[in-house]
Parts: C-alpha cells; structure tokens; sequence
C-alpha cells in the first residue's frame, strides 16, 4: 500500500500536515502519528466512545473516521481542553465528585460532555443521561459521571454569572 | 511549634488517613489524557503483530501458505506452530494445570483460535497480512453443548485422550470420558441425599448461569521488548498479576528470571479478563526475540469478546430441603461447567471450581454436598471471575435463586424464609457445611436495616395491589421486588490451601521513608481503576502518622515491586492491605525506638499518638514522625541501623467474608418485556471502611455490571460454534441510559483476623447484583405461577415468559 496522499488538519489549535493512506483511521492519527493519546480506542465500531473528539464543534467518534474524511477540519482532543494550570471545569468535577475510576473512558467521556453542555448548559439528569449515552464506561455505573456533569454545569453557569 | 497547639482531631484530619473521603490521586493524569496504558507505549522501531484466526469453531488445520503475506508490503515475518515448535513454545501451560494451543497445532477447537501470528511494521500493514495469509481447514463435528460432549464420539482433544480403552488421569484427577476435564466433590453426599429423601418439602430446578464476559473498555495487549545486547526482556501489558506473568514467561521460555521485567502501566478495567496468560503474548515475545525488535499486539474488541477469557457457564443442578415451618435442612448441587476447548480458568490450584463451595451463603444449613464436572466443548477457553472471588458469583446466584424456590414451594415470603435461616451473630466464626469458616457477620442486623429502609411491608402491599389491578385489566404492569443476602468469600488466600502453578496466594508491601518524612511504598498488587495509589496511602498514614499526601504508591514493576499474586478476586484489600498495615507497623516499631532515643526515655516509655510518639503521661514531650524520619537518616543511633525501611509478606490465616442486603424495585411491561429499575438499595458489609467515596464507587460500578450480566449480556453461540455476540452491537454494555440511581448503605462487621478489620469489596457488588436483578424480574411473575426462568433476562425473553404464562391473553 503505498497510496499516501496529504492532509492537512487542525488539532488542540495547531496546525498539522500529514501524509497517510486514506484508509488510515482519525484515531490512529492522532495517537500514533500526532501522540494525542489521551483519546483512547475500546471498539472500533462506534459503540463506546472512547475516542471521542470534537471536530468542527461536532462530537465524533475518531475510530470510524477516516484521516481523508478529517481533511481540512478542525480537531479538539482531552489534551485541548485543560491543561495543569488551566483545567477545564468539567475536568476538575470528574475528580471531585469521583467521576472516574479505570480512566480509560474518562477522556472521551469528558471531551463528550464539553459538548454537552455547550448545546445544553442546564441539562436535566435525563437530558445528561441521554445525551451521554454514547459513552460507554464500565466502572463507575454513571451515577457520579452525571454528578460531576451537573456539577460543573453549575459552576460553568455560575461562572458565566459572575462575568456578565 | 504548631504541633503543639494543632488539636488531635486536626491532627488527624491533616494525615487523610483511613476512613476520610480522600480525592484521588490518580484522576489528575487520567482527566488530561495523560493515563499511560498498554497501547499508549511506543519503543524505537516498534513492530504490530495480528493474529490469524479460526473460522470455524472445530476443523484439522490442513495447510497454512503464509507466502503471499510475506509478500505484503510491511509485513516482516509470520509465525505458525511449525516456528514455535522447536523452542517448545507451540502449546503453553494454563493456570488451571491444562495447556492450550498458542497457535493451531493440527487443529482448532474454537472459533477465533489462534492460527497464525503476522508481525508488521504497523498494525495496517499487519491487517493486510493476516488478510493473505491462506489457511486449508477440514471440519470437524462441532459441540456446543457439554452434556452431549459427555456424551460424544467425537474426541476434542486429542492430545490427552491416551491409546486404547480408559483416558488418562487429568490435573485434577481421574477424567470420565475423553471429553471430561475433572470432578471436585465437596462436603457430604450420602447425607444430603438422605436428608432430601427424607424432607418434608424439597425445592429443586436446573439454574443455567449462562456465559458471558468480563469486558472491560480496554482490551488486553502487550509490548514485549528483547534487548539482545544484554539479554534482558521487558514485557509491558495489561497484566493483573504481573509477577505471576514473570514466573511463567521464565518457566515457559527458560530465560532466567532476573533477566525479564514486567511492568503492568495503566490498565483500563480488568473484572478478570486480564488475569490470565494469552497466546498474544508468547507470540509477541517470540517475535520480538526472531526480530530483535520491540513487537506490540493489542487485541480489538471482536478478538476479546471471542477468545480472552469468558466468564461463567455453568448449568447447576439444585435441590433445597427444608421443615414446613421453612427451616433448612440440606442443600445438594450438582454442576455441569463447560470450561471451552482448554482448561483455562483462572482459579486457586487445588479449587477447580473455585470457591463454589461457598455455596450454601448467608445461611445455617447443617449438611450439602457439592459436585463439579468440568467439561470441554468446542467453545473459548477461559472461565475466569469476571468481577467476584473465583465463581462466588455463581455460587451466590445458586443459593438466591434456590431460597426463592423453595419460598414458592413454602408459600411463604422470600424475606421471612432467609431471616429465620441466617447463620446468627453469635455463631461467628461459623463452619459452614462445605468446608469454610467465616471470620464474621450480623447478617440479621443488615436484614433489618435493608427491610425498614425500604419500607419492605409496604412494597409487598404496593405489589399485591398492582397484581389485583392487573387481573382487573387497569395496567399492564407488574412489580418486581428482588431480595438479595449475599456472602463473599475473598482475600485469596491462606498459602496453605491457596497458590497458583505452585506460587502461594499471600501479598506484600515495602516501604521507605524518606529523610523528610515523605515515603513511596510499593506493593505486589496493580490497580485497575481500584484507586490503590489512593486508598494504600490512607492505611500507611493512619499506621503511620505521615499525611497520605506525603505517600507515593507505586505497583506493576516486578523489578522494583516485592512479589505478589496481584489483584482480583477482592484481594488486594485483604492480602496487600493487610501487608501494607503491617509493614507500617514494623517502621512504627523502629521509629518507637527512635523517638525514645531522642527524647532520653525507654522505649516503652513512648506511645504511639497519631503522628507522633509521646513520652507516655507527658504529652508536651513527643517527636512527630517527621522529625523521627529525619533522624533516622542524619544521626548515629547506638544499636539501630541508620534509614526508615520495612517489608512485609502477608500470608491471610484465613479468607474474608464480607455481606450485604440488596433490594431491588422494578416494573415490568408485560407487552414488551422492557424493565424499569425503580429503586436500587445496597447495603455492603466490608468491615472497616478505608475510603467511603470509592467503597460507594466500586457499589455503583458493581451493580452496573451486574445489572448487564442479569439483564442483558451474554457471549452466545449457534450449534455451529459461531460467536453470536461479537461486538459491543450484540454484546450488552449499559450507557448512562439504562442505569438507574443507587441507593448505598453499610453496617461494619470488622474482620477479627486482619491487621485493620477490613474485607474487601469491588466485588460484593456484583456478587450480589447479579441474583437481585434477577430475582426481581422472576418475582414480577410470582403470582401468575413463574417458578424459574434462565437469565439474561432481555426484553425479549421476559415477554415470552409473559407470553408463555398467558399474561397476553
């Protein structure tokens, strides 16, 4: 196989050329080319989400994406959302109110409330339930995943308050 | 000095030691994608290894061309059991004393069995080898079934069937017939059949625990890294027991021991599926060896539901006897297990089927009798304990399902017939019929609080209601009340009866305390999401006196951990728990002798306070624990040896046995089968509580896995050997959507015979999840005549229970 063609894509804000075959799956991009690996792989065929990516302000599922398909878009990752100095809200509610254990879920699941709450910022719990339930985790049992979702809702909110 | 004005409760706020809600230290790397797992690993020139796999579930492998996939560009080798034969690596041991194909010898006797190994320069160009690598197979009669196995002309395996009449003895003893695996006989047979015989009412139904898996978000895979220069292996992987992995890859491959290291990085859940050894990694290490490169297999999702380790499949024959006034009297079982096309389970050497035998419960039942058959069929092989001590699950569900039976059969309520059958509070420690001796409980206390904290009258009278209003044709609902009072058995286990390939079950912890009375302690366990980084830190600090804050734990490197058998089975609480209490208690021991030095008394004249030893009746004089590790390091002490170390190897006197009350709530739509979860209580009993944030994490958890495998999941085959359940699309996982709310509560039976009473409980749970969930579906239909009905209890399969009743009439 030796069809490798130019892409160009846009990640965590920095702009990336790659050559790849078409075929090569979003995820392995990022992970193995572009060492993104926050974005995990649990099955390769959309069902549990732990690749979950935002791309052009979509939540996508970066393992049934080809790279030919990212061409020209924008990508956000868990390593775009917070860093050390400067975490995400939802970031800090996950360990604050124990919304992970194995953390093999936790970045999809968090990139995937980010979008989330930025569609909805005053979800119901059915509303987080329903809207989460393309994210598979199976440690926690949800039940503190959607505490710490309405946790940091509230204090997102709050903050916005404060600012206006 | 602040010390001196901090009060005691400040002072033992500041440690965050046992019993406090401490955050997690490990969720500050996981929640910046900073988790470092198995497939995040990447090695100079690291190569993709894939497997070729069986179609068919039973067929002689007839040839295997591997030309045209050394042909595809990238691809660097492909290896058959021709390649591995000559190192002696073609078949390897099982945990279970049985050895299994790495790669198809001759034959296959499971769908997606090993057949080929094709190493790549990335995993894409390993895909196109695997895709050419063209394999002649000739079909053989396929057996699903383990009954009609027993019954079979047909041999699977042939390499232990032996010549001429009778088979040769198995690692369990004698075998019946060439497709029998073992028999484990517990307790008394003769007796219980008597008592039966004789009884004056008898519950009896064929439970069938169907197979599932333990599924968790992460696969397992490995990085095997030969350094040929100087001769030393390093294999990274997905390993819940990482040095037992390092015995056997020396045992099977005769590189010497201190010339492999193990590392266990991150691991992404392991509910069991990662306890055991796969042909993924021999073949990665033998291909790592053949091209002197870092070699990386990871297995996609379809390969791990297919092939690593199943859980359960276990058809239970049972009978209950009790007086009329419900009374129990002996309980017999009888148990068919089919254990796949090798015997791979993963369970104690001398516990074939594990500890089934705690299948008498929560419950004083004067004699039982127990038998197990192990059987192969041309199913995965594997049988592990997908999140309980080795087949507790099972053995719990047994003994729920069977006290609801004979509830039926008594007329009488589920509830009432447990609590006048508990073994009582006072009968601790209770020999239990089949062999066990549980270390403690107040089951009937428990009971109480469950019953009242849900109002359990009232449900009863709600439920009655609804079926009267049902009869009247006002809904087409009906109400489930599932009961559960479960007991575990975990804390594998006393050496004496408890080891693995001949390594006992006890655990261990070393510690160093550094001069500025900050400490790493490393332990012979590896968490998987457990939060041990957290919770380990909390028992040092309490034992102690540093803050847990000041505590680095650190598992998973067998080059600088203390050896250990890992963790599952609810171990690592009770085993490297209590090494972890003890260790602390021997620096505790040397920093007495310390203190007493610095502040010019007898040692016994210093007593432990916290943080600190204080000269006993004058507590303005003390030394914290800080200042103590400094001088461990900065002063000559006459007759101690300068530093702050201990280690300690923890080998259990007995197993743990912590319990719980579960209740659950459910409406049921009789039309379409699909269940409502109403209300979920959970009591848990794990003695001494170290962290009740992640004590309530492991609960929800628990009960989600639970809830699928009693609802929904399973690994199902056609008569042909097909895996129907493939893919997370057939494969039941719940999302966010399908769970409900739990409800947590607990009372505290400490353990007597561990150092900090505690008794584990990621896996209670499950354990007791699993009957709760299903008890409550078969409860809905109590009143219209349902006695039994198997699990998973999908919509599907309630309707047609509906149906079957004639609730659609």
């Amino acid at each position: 196989m030796s069809d490798k063609k130019h892409y160009k894509i846009t990640v965590n804000g920095k702009a990336e050329d790659v050559i790849a075959e078409p075929r090569e799956l979003l995820i392995y991009t990022l992970r193995e080319r572009l060492n993104y690996t926050g974005p995990h792989i649990g099955c390769e065929t959309s069902h549990c989400g732990a690749c979950t990516v935002t791309i052009d302000g979509k939540s996508v599922k970066a393992c049934t994406m080809f790279i030919a398909q990212a061409d020209g878009k924008e990508i956000t990752t868990i390593e775009g959302l917070g860093g050390p100095d400067d975490l995400h809200p939802l970031q800090m509610a996950f360990k604050e109110h124990h919304g992970l254990q194995c953390g093999y879920c936790t970045p999809g699941m968090i990139t995937r409330a980010t979008k989330l709450l930025e569609e909805n910022p005053n979800p119901t719990e059915e509303e987080i339930r329903f809207g989460m339930a393309g994210n598979i985790c199976r440690c926690t049992g949800y039940q503190n995943i959607v505490k710490s979702i309405q946790a940091a809702a509230a204090e997102m909110n709050a903050a916005k308050e404060a600012a206006e | 000095m602040k010390d001196e004005v901090t009060s005691r409760e400040d002072r033992i706020d500041a440690l965050g030691g046992m019993g406090c809600k401490r955050k997690r230290v490990e969720d500050a790397r996981f929640t910046q994608g900073k988790g470092n797992y198995v497939d995040d690993i990447k090695l100079d020139g690291m190569l993709a290894g894939d497997f070729v796999r069986s179609p068919y579930a039973h067929a002689r492998v007839v040839s295997i061309d591997t030309s045209a996939a050394l042909e595809v560009p990238g691809v660097l080798a492909v290896l058959t059991a021709a390649d591995l034969e000559p190192l002696g690596l073609h078949w390897m041991p099982t945990l279970a004393g049985d050895k299994q194909m790495v790669l198809a010898d001759g034959k296959v006797l499971f769908q997606g069995q090993e057949v080929a190994f094709v190493v790549a320069e990335d995993r894409f160009a390993a895909a196109d080898g695997v895709e050419a690598v063209v394999v002649e197979y000739e079909e053989l009669p396929v057996i699903t079934d383990p009954f009609k196995s027993l019954e079979s002309d047909v041999v699977l395996r042939e390499d232990i069937a032996g010549e001429g009449d009778g088979v040769p003895d198995g690692a369990h003893g004698p075998r019946k017939h060439h497709n029998h695996i073992f028999t484990w006989e517990v307790g008394d047979k003769e007796t219980t059949e008597q008592v039966i015989e004789n009884a004056e009412v008898v519950a009896e139904e064929m439970l069938y625990y169907h197979r599932t898996h333990p599924c968790p978000l992460e696969t397992c895979g490995c990085v095997a890294s030969m350094d040929k220069v100087n001769g030393k292996l390093t294999l990274y992987g997905t390993f819940q027991a990482p040095h037992a992995i390092r015995t056997v890859v020396s045992l099977i491959s005769g590189i010497e021991e201190h010339n492999i290291r193990v590392v266990s990085p991150d691991i992404g859940g392991g509910f069991g599926n990662k306890v055991g050894a796969y042909p993924g990694y021999v073949c990665s290490v033998v291909a790592s060896i053949v091209t002197g490169k870092p070699v990386k297999w990871i297995e996609d999702r379809m390969e791990n539901l297919m092939t690593t380790a199943f859980a359960r499949d276990y058809w239970m024959k049972g009978k209950i006897a009790a007086t009329k006034e419900g009374k129990i009297t002996g309980l017999w079982c009888h148990t068919v297990a089919d254990h796949g096309g090798f015997d791979a389970c993963a369970d104690p050497t001398k516990f074939p089927a594990g500890f089934m035998n705690v299948c008498t419960g929560s419950y004083d039942i004067p004699v039982a009798y127990l038998g197990v058959d192990g059987v192969y069929t041309n199913k995965a092989p594997g049988g592990v304990s997908y999140r309980c001590s080795f087949r507790v699950t099972e053995a719990v569900y047994f003994i729920e399902r069977m006290i609801e039976l004979l509830a039926i059969e008594l007329n009488m309520d589920a509830a009432e017939l447990r609590r006048i059958n508990f073994i009582k509070k006072e009968q601790f420690p209770y020999k239990a019929a089949l062999g066990w001796e549980y270390d403690s409980g107040d089951y009937h206390t428990a009971w109480d609080k469950a019953l009242k904290a849900v109002d359990y009258e009232g449900l009863r009278a709600e439920q009655a209601q609804r079926v009267e209003d049902f009869k009247a044709g006002k809904t087409r609902s009906l109400m489930g009340i599932g009961l559960t009072f479960f007991t575990e058995i975990v804390g594998a286990g006393p050496v004496k009866n408890c080891d693995i390939l001949g390594l006992g079950m006890f655990d261990s912890c070393e510690i160093r305390i550094h001069p500025t009375g900050s400490a790493i302690a490393r332990l012979g366990t590896i968490s998987q999401g457990q939060g041990h980084a957290t919770t380990f830190a909390q028992i040092l600090a309490t034992e102690i006196g540093l803050p847990a804050d000041s505590i680095t734990i650190e598992e998973g490197d067998t080059d600088t951990a203390p050896y250990g058998l890992g963790t599952y089975g609810s171990r690592s609480t009770p085993v490297a728990g209590a090494a972890t209490a003890l260790a602390g208690r021997k620096i505790r021991a040397k920093a007495q002798m310390i203190a007493a030095y610095l502040l010019e008394v007898h040692d016994d004249d210093v007593e432990f306070d916290v943080d600190r030893f204080v000269v006993k009746g004058a507590p303005e004089k003390f030394k914290t624990m800080k200042e103590i590790a400094f001088a461990a390091y900065n002063q000559a002490i006459p007759g101690i040896e300068p530093g702050l170390e201990a280690v300690s190897y923890y080998d259990p006197p007995n197993m743990t046995y912590p319990f719980g009350a579960y209740v659950c709530v459910m409406d049921i739509d009789v039309d379409t089968g699909v269940t409502d979860i109403r209300r979920f209580y959970a009591l848990d009993d794990c003695g001494t509580r170290i962290n009740p944030m992640i004590i309530e994490g492991q609960v929800h958890g628990g009960l989600t896995e639970a809830l699928a495998v009693a609802l929904g999941q399973e690994i199902a085959y056609d008569e042909m050997g097909n895996v129907k359940t493939g893919t997370l699309m057939d494969f039941f996982l719940p999302t966010a959507w399908e769970v409900p709310n739990y409800e947590t509560d607990h009372t505290v039976t400490p353990s007597p015979h561990h150092p900090i009473g505690a008794k584990g409980v990621g896996e209670s749970p499950h354990v007791g999840g699993v009957p709760c969930f299903s008890n409550a579906v078969q409860d809905a239909f109590r009143a219209f005549g349902l006695r039994h009905t198997q699990m998973p209890h999908d919509h599907w399969r309630i309707w047609k229970t509906a149906n079957e009743l004639g609730l659609h009439d």
